[in-house]
């Protein structure tokens, strides 16, 4: 679950990271009022869970409330990379004297979170590897004792030769590191964290990607979930059992397990066709999850054809059956259908089938070629 | 011959609640030396005949287990593996799926200084056909022969090894290690254990989107490997940053996408399949024509 800046930068102060003292809003109004409450200039900048926001004209500057008003309608209902800006972050503007990079994320082929650093702020930190992986520094950390002090100044002082700045940033190293494993985040990171004109540091930027299987824990954050139309219908797909991530093709994809999904877009995209969604129905055989599955399917504009592939192992093939019987009779849909089941009861559940007109198939590439085949006949491409 | 796991491995099972109680049962039915069940309260019952205790030491104290499977709910799942580790067992087997990323990275390292194997989390476990089951596989794909497989999936597992069985490639050891981030051991781990394994004559990694485990296993093939390798790679169609299923399967940067791991393999010397089926033809020709 990724978190937007303004929550993230909440989460900070919560651990004692510095960061400007800014304010959400959703309204140029409430933008010009945050404006005069907070003194000029300030930074406008739009709350999409999406890098690259400057450069998509997500961020500008206002010397003044009425102008602070005018970004705000600007940036107000930008799509940046898909996302619509709904809200924004009205901070303080400061004068920057130095941008770093610091972050924490689980190392795994180490198994273990590890804290990275870098002079090259405000670059994306994928881009500065690729370019000048000389100029990051990184420090393991033992999850069960923590980032220590000592560890945390052996990077500080990389970044900084002044004492006071080096020590400045060796605490809000130490912080982001008790605030990652606080909230059992995936990815914490500040980029920039800013040196000012006056010596001080301070996180200008603020990302957290909170660890899903972990949400749990933390029942609060799920009060922080700001979901996309589309996050939305994968949020509602899972609190079914299922795992649901829409594309943009026409092959309506439903599958049991999540390796055989990815698997059966790939021989899709082989034979010349487009999966529509990745879709995975888990391992029960619990009919009432087919008739969701089934619904998220012909909800899609884009399906002209649907393709069911499932490998029955601890699945039933016989329950798959039986589920997609209830469903098609509760979902009336024209979209062609192309059913391919093997494995644990193949037999009892073909028959199941064919008791209802559906053909089932036993090959995954030939079922997906059959399933393009019917897509094109329905003007597909 | 087998790695891991083989017909006289003795084998526990933590949790026996609706999932543990069912694959207790079919472990056993496949024949998998399962001697005892670790449940706490239901310690002093019999389930089919297996004994159960209340804690995972005792139940190694009494039967001498030497192989924990862990269907404990992910919330207490970590420390069941601990459990499992501490009680001195040589192999945890990590079913269970949903375990915080940090828990299994704190409990990680307690597990190497203990000398413990951990295969998974988030995984179908592991089977060595005609000898021994350890997880949920479904038993009846599986045929014994010499090829050795590893895998991040479930299902996808047994599309490949139903194709290879169905051409008459029968497997040594089929592991699935764990769709998770964080998992125990990794395709190098398997690889090496496959290496010196004297049935298998061949490997085959199944591999997906998120991390460079795959890039890291072509490296250690190149180095410390004689025996023929062939990769699959899937999620040549998945959108960045989306998790696919697996919390482990996420794009996040270049090295991690399907297309960089396949070609990387590739320019390291290991042959590629592109489908299912084509994976059949590789491990014909590995083998040299030999079944």
């Amino acid at each position: 679950m990724k978190l937007e800046e303004f929550q993230a930068k909440r989460l900070f102060k919560e651990h004692g990271i510095p960061a400007p003292d800014g304010t959400m809003v959703t309204t140029a109004e409430e933008a010009r009022s945050a404006a005069e409450k907070t003194g000029c200039p300030v930074v406008v900048k739009a709350q999409v869970q999406a890098g690259g926001r400057g450069k998509a004209g997500g961020v500008k500057l206002a010397g003044t409330p009425s102008e602070a008003y005018m970004v705000a309608e600007s940036i107000l209902g930008m799509d940046i990379k898909g996302y619509k800006v709904e809200r924004l972050l009205v901070d303080p503007a400061v004068s920057i004297a130095g941008e770093y990079y610091v972050g924490i994320t689980i190392d795994r082929r180490k198994k273990l979170p590890v804290m990275m650093v870098s002079a090259s702020g405000g670059m994306e930190i994928e881009r500065v590897a690729a370019e000048t992986p000389e100029l990051i520094y990184f420090q393991d950390i033992n999850p069960e004792r923590g980032l220590r002090p000592f560890e945390a100044r052996k990077l500080a002082f990389r970044l900084f030769q002044e004492k006071g700045k080096a020590l400045g940033a060796a605490s809000v190293m130490v912080k982001l590191w008790d605030c990652f494993q606080h909230v059992d985040a995936s990815l914490a990171e500040i980029n920039p964290l800013a040196e000012l004109d006056d010596g001080s540091i301070i996180a200008l930027d603020a990302k957290i990607i909170l660890d899903d299987n972990a949400i749990f824990k933390h029942p609060v954050m799920e009060e922080l979930r700001l979901p996309t139309p589309t996050e939305k219908k994968e949020l509602d797909a899972k609190s079914h059992g299922l795992s649901y991530v829409q594309l943009e093709g026409e092959i309506g994809c439903m599958v049991n397990g999540a390796g055989l999904a990815m698997a059966t877009m790939d021989v899709i995209k082989h034979l010349g066709g487009t999966p529509a969604n990745f879709l995975d129905i888990g391992g029960s055989s619990n009919p009432q999850k087919v008739v969701h599955a089934m619904e998220l399917l012909v909800l899609d504009k884009n399906v002209k054809a649907i393709f069911i592939n499932v490998f029955g192992g601890i699945t039933r093939c016989d329950d798959v059956a039986n589920g997609l019987v209830t469903a098609l009779r509760e979902i009336k849909t024209d979209l062609p259908l192309v059913v391919r089941l093997t494995g644990t009861n193949e037999e009892e559940g073909i028959r199941i089938l064919s008791d209802f007109g559906i053909t089932a198939m036993k090959n995954m590439t030939e079922g997906a070629r059959e399933a393009i085949r019917l897509a094109k006949e329905r003007g597909g491409i | 011959m087998s790695i891991l796991i083989g017909k006289n491995t003795r084998v526990m099972v933590q949790g026996l609640g609706r999932d543990g109680s069912f694959h207790a049962e079919q472990m056993k039915t496949y024949g998998t030396n399962v001697i005892a069940g670790v449940h706490p309260g239901k310690g002093g019952s019999l389930f089919q005949g297996i004994p159960v205790f209340n804690t995972a030491e005792e139940a190694v104290r009494e039967t001498g287990a030497e192989c924990s499977v862990i269907f404990v709910p992910a919330p207490f799942a970590a420390d069941a593996i601990l459990a499992g580790a501490n009680a001195g067992v040589d192999l945890v087997v990590a079913v269970t799926e949903g375990i915080p990323v940090l828990d299994m990275s704190k409990i990680i390292r307690e597990l190497d200084e203990l000398g413990t194997a951990l295969v998974g989390p988030n995984c179908p476990g592991l089977i060595s056909p005609q000898e021994s089951k350890v997880g949920i596989m479904p038993g009846n794909i599986f045929q014994k022969g010499s090829v050795g497989v590893i895998s991040r999936s479930g299902t996808l597992t047994y599309e490949v090894v139903n194709h290879l069985t169905a051409a008459g490639y029968g497997q040594s050891t089929a592991i699935g290690m764990g769709g998770d981030p964080v998992v125990g051991m990794k395709y190098n781990d398997y690889l090496e254990l496959f290496e010196s394994d004297g049935e298998t004559e061949l490997m085959v990694i199944v591999g997906e989107i998120g991390g460079t485990d795959e890039q890291n296993a072509a490296d250690f093939v190149k180095k410390n490997v004689k025996k023929p390798v062939i990769g699959y790679i899937v999620g040549r169609s998945a959108p960045p940053g989306k998790r696919m299923g697996h919390a482990g399967a996420i794009i996040s940067g270049a090295d991690s996408t399907a297309e960089a791991k396949v070609t990387y393999l590739r320019e390291n010397g290991i042959p590629v399949a592109d489908t299912v089926e084509q994976i059949v033809d590789l491990v014909g020709d590995g083998l040299g024509g030999r079944n």
